[in-house]
């Protein structure tokens, strides 16, 4: 692997670039803008990429509608979502020190729905949806702290975590169960749609909104994102760096849980992203952490805009959840992680 | 007074006392083995000494300093650990792995300094792993990891060293390599080394300074030649044996008694 | 714990004396409380004209049966599971095998058109088996073999595959998801008896031939190695286990859709009961399984009457507690 060392400011500042992080960065964002263009102009309305460049740059009257208030919110919040689950996903298999972790997996997501369709089924005429997001943001924070209260024992350690984590989340998801039985089958439909995960009828204001809410881990994760190479290496080694392990692992949670249950909130349960983007990344730039928080995001963000390309486009006139697709993409995924590791 | 000290220091596991009310020095500059029986708490106390474990009474000084008052940090540019069969992450390189001991004295926009590059460098020689740094350490063979493991506590460049047991899951050659490696370590760059080794025979060999823990006490300390006897040997292992000079090197040889084949 | 064979005799017997109450309490109490003696002469002496005869025999019966049948093979499944993985989170349901029964169901149901009852059962054999040899796969990546934590992970991965895939058929199906979505939920009420004829035979297989296990089990359990040298094929055990366990968590999910944790629990409180002798825990276990299920599904029909809580939910509310209990104890004694 080839470095190059940047040394600035009379050696003031130091960091170390790999040449490979840069180059897989930039493909990245360039498949990413490939990808993007090809979201806007597919649809059951075609419109051509010139087009939709022309009314990206300068407005046409023609393609207003489909565009600007159909195609770009909808694509945007897809790579907003995906961005967050990865980066989500990263943090926790950083943390658990286990590839298989994820927010889906540890009880977040089911937190968030949990939070999502109690809503959906107590709120339905009362309250307007549009707080439905925080409705579902609370359901993860306070799943999340539960689990975190739960598995604490001076100090938390990662398989406790986790297995407390898939506690709560069978209950919570029995609670959903119990939920959707009991209401009507217009509501009932309702919260299944946003459970299995939709990107349909996305706004600007949810784009605003998710982007306000992504902004607010983004400092810790800069900050921090150091000490978690090290922190890779075991609690032991952690602790004799000179790392405040509990600090770290508090914080660092509350960004994932940040990141998923906003992601989710937007959305529903799209899940696998927050399992496979980061090991996509990894096999892509190796390991520094730091390094992969930025290519992970790419890669989420690709994901879900993939997904909900395929799920809109090719089964039309129906719209299917997104959810499914990266379900569908997950699958081979696992397989393609089990024989990898086998053949080592 | 410089170096590692423990005052009154007690250690429990849930509601077992494991160290009582311990008093001892660490000589700097020098190699000291702890050994014990099996549960006898030397890998507790070096780990308490680490700041791993927190002790239930007493005190821990670093440079006449209490342990607990100072900054992780702090400690961590004068400390080094390496624990008991550490795991790495899947797929890191060696380089990478040693990479990270330089952890402690970098910052935010200090990320890569000439001085982090150069370390990294003499400690992945220093163990003859220069060779084979862009390997994955999971590809390495038991002997290899250990040492790049060394190399990464090496890279933070402390002058105290701990090392739980280094020498478990090694074969007879790679345990002397290894004991070869931080004897030199010692001599050389006069870095205390605190290590707990299995194996008394070697442990008189490489120890300058013998610590014996037994019934949560230290039983007693000193040159390896001064206090390893038949006697000593009894009172901490239960075991019989017959203390020799070692035909080579001259140091305490433990030749336990029991059972076995007899030739004349 | 009970030591002597003489009290784990006198145990047992007062265990299936329990389940025995339990049933007839399911036939006698409801939306309609009907007594016991008459609830009795359904069997002894059946009156067609009788209306509370007619309510036991075409609706309670079934369901008592149901919920006895499948409490004893969840039950057996968990043992069996427990003690394969050699895990003590391990069950059926957290380990997949239930969603993916239900996903090959639901792929029946929805693109199949499928008609008859029985072809469900072989749906949800083949989806709990994917799902089963899918988890086993799983956890055996990485360089430590098979750890209880990699285990659980690749179940609840997996299960999560399964669940979004069920709900995307869904999603395209929206008619059917009141219908299928109680049933996904666990529920005896409302279940076809011929289901459960269909599916009984097979489970009763499973249950005798479990029951004969106990002693290889005990052997088992002292780990691969040991049980090896001891003569034991430890491959062919490991295979009927497997088998055991897929005929008993799929037929179960067939009938009555997934009950989740009984299999988790049951597995724990009768080792508490007697100890670690498979001999004593399968039996055991399979009272206890039955007791608790039918017990689920008399609380089922009061908790919110006139209306009923779907059992698996119930199980859960009961059973994930459990289960974070069993972590916190179980992970701070390594």
């Amino acid at each position: 692997m080839k470095y190059w060392n940047m040394r600035l400011f009379q050696s003031k500042a130091s960091f170390q670039l790999s040449r490979k992080w840069l180059v897989t960065l930039i493909t990245g964002l360039l498949l990413l803008l490939v990808i993007f263009m090809l979201s806007l102009s597919a649809g059951s309305n075609y419109v051509s990429p010139i087009d939709v460049l022309r009314q990206l740059f300068n407005q046409t009257d023609e393609f207003t509608f489909v565009i600007e208030t159909l195609r770009l919110p909808r694509v945007l919040l897809a790579i907003l979502v995906g961005a967050a689950l990865g980066v989500s996903g990263l943090i926790l298999q950083s943390i658990v020190r286990n590839p298989l972790a994820s927010p889906d997996i540890i009880g977040i997501t089911s937190g968030a729905s949990f939070g999502a369709v109690l809503f959906i089924t107590l709120a339905t005429g009362v309250i307007s949806m549009a707080f439905l997001p925080l409705a579902a943001i609370c359901g993860g924070l306070l799943t999340a702290s539960l689990i975190y209260m739960l598995s604490w024992n001076k100090g938390v350690t990662p398989v406790r975590l986790v297995l407390i984590g898939i506690g709560i989340s069978a209950i919570l998801k029995s609670g959903v169960t119990f939920l959707l039985v009991f209401s009507d089958t217009y509501i009932a439909s309702k919260a299944y749609i946003w459970l299995t995960g939709s990107l349909y009828a996305a706004t600007w204001q949810d784009v605003m909104s998710l982007s306000c809410w992504l902004l607010i881990p983004l400092p810790t994760i800069l900050w921090l994102g150091r000490s978690m190479n090290v922190t890779e290496l075991g609690d032991d080694v952690a602790i004799s760096m000179g790392i405040r392990l509990q600090r770290q692992r508090f914080l660092f949670l509350a960004c994932a849980v940040l990141l998923a249950g906003s992601a989710a909130a937007f959305v529903g349960g799209i899940e696998f992203v927050g399992l496979m983007a980061p090991h996509i990344a990894r096999r892509l730039v190796g390991r520094s952490f730091i390094g992969l928080v930025p290519i992970t995001a790419i890669i989420g963000a690709l994901l879900v805009l993939v997904a909900d390309l395929i799920a809109r486009t090719m089964f039309l006139p129906l719209d299917i959840p997104a959810g499914v697709f990266t379900a569908a993409i997950g699958a081979p995924f696992f397989i393609f992680l089990l024989f990898r590791t086998r053949n080592r | 007074m410089q170096g590692l000290q423990t005052k009154g220091l007690t250690l429990q596991y849930g509601n077992q006392t494991i160290i009582d009310c311990l008093d001892f020095d660490i000589p700097l500059g020098k190699i000291t083995v702890l050994v014990g029986a099996n549960g006898s708490g030397k890998s507790t106390l070096l780990r308490s000494l680490a700041r791993l474990l927190n002790p239930a009474s007493g005190e821990i000084l670093l440079d006449a300093q209490k342990l607990h008052s100072m900054s992780t940090k702090q400690i961590a540019k004068q400390l080094a650990i390496l624990p008991q069969g550490p795991v790495a992450p899947e797929g890191i390189t060696v380089q990478q792995l040693v990479k990270q001991g330089r952890y402690p004295h970098q910052s935010w926009f200090q990320q890569w300094s000439k001085k982090d590059e150069m370390l990294v460098e003499q400690a992945l020689e220093a163990t003859q792993l220069s060779a084979l740094k862009d390997r994955p350490v999971d590809a390495l063979s038991g002997g290899q990891r250990q040492r790049a493991w060394i190399a990464m506590t090496l890279a933070q460049e402390t002058p105290i060293i701990l090392l739980d047991e280094p020498t478990t899951y090694l074969d007879m050659t790679h345990q002397i390599e290894l004991l070869d490696f931080l004897f030199e370590l010692n001599r050389q760059s006069k870095r205390t080394v605190v290590m707990v080794l299995h194996d008394l025979n070697l442990a008189c060999r490489y120890a300058d300074h013998l610590v014996a823990i037994h019934n949560k006490k230290v039983a007693i300390e000193g040159a390896p030649e001064e206090i390893v006897t038949s006697q000593m040997v009894e009172e901490i292992f239960q075991l019989k044996a017959i203390i020799q000079k070692d035909p080579y090197f001259g140091t305490p040889l433990c030749i336990p008694n029991g059972k076995g084949r007899y030739i004349k | 714990m009970l030591h002597s064979i003489q009290f784990k005799t006198v145990g047992l017997i007062f265990l299936v004396g329990l389940v025995g109450v339990l049933y007839f309490c399911s036939l006698a109490m409801g939306q309609t409380s009907i007594s016991f003696p008459l609830a009795l002469e359904v069997i002894t002496n059946y009156d067609p004209n009788n209306e509370a005869h007619i309510i036991v025999a075409t609706s309670r019966l079934a369901r008592a049966t149901i919920a006895l049948t499948v409490g004893i093979a969840l039950a057996i499944a968990g043992i069996l599971i427990q003690s394969l993985t050699r895990n003590p989170l391990a069950a059926p349901d957290l380990l997949g095998i239930n969603a993916g029964a239900i996903f090959f169901i639901v792929f029946a149901l929805t693109w199949l058109n499928m008609q008859s009852l029985t072809q469900y059962m072989w749906f949800g054999f083949l989806g709990a088996a994917v799902a089963a040899v899918g988890v086993f796969l799983l956890s055996n990546i990485g360089r430590d073999g098979v750890t209880p934590m990699k285990v659980i992970l690749a179940g609840t991965a997996l299960s999560a595959f399964f669940i979004s895939f069920t709900q995307g058929m869904l999603v395209l199906d929206e008619q059917s998801i009141q219908t299928v979505l109680f049933w996904l939920a666990g529920s005896i009420a409302g279940r076809d008896v011929q289901m459960l004829f269909d599916v009984l035979p097979l489970l009763v297989i499973a249950i005798i031939v479990s029951g004969f296990m106990g002693k290889a089990m005990n052997i088992f359990s002292s780990g691969d190695d040991v049980a090896k040298s001891l003569g034991q094929n430890v491959a062919i055990l490991k295979l009927l286990m497997g088998g055991l366990i897929i005929v008993l968590a799929g037929g179960s999910v067939a009938i009555v859709g997934s009950i989740g944790f009984i299999g988790l629990i049951v597995p724990h409180i009768a080792k508490g009961l007697v100890g670690n002798d498979y001999r004593w825990m399968i039996p055991y276990g399979a009272c206890i399984g039955a007791a608790l299920l039918i017990a689920a599904d008399i609380l089922a029909r009061f908790l919110i009457s006139p209306m009923e809580v779907p059992i698996g939910v119930m199980t859960a509310f009961i059973g994930g507690p459990f289960f974070i209990y069993l972590a916190k104890k179980g992970v701070s004694r390594q």
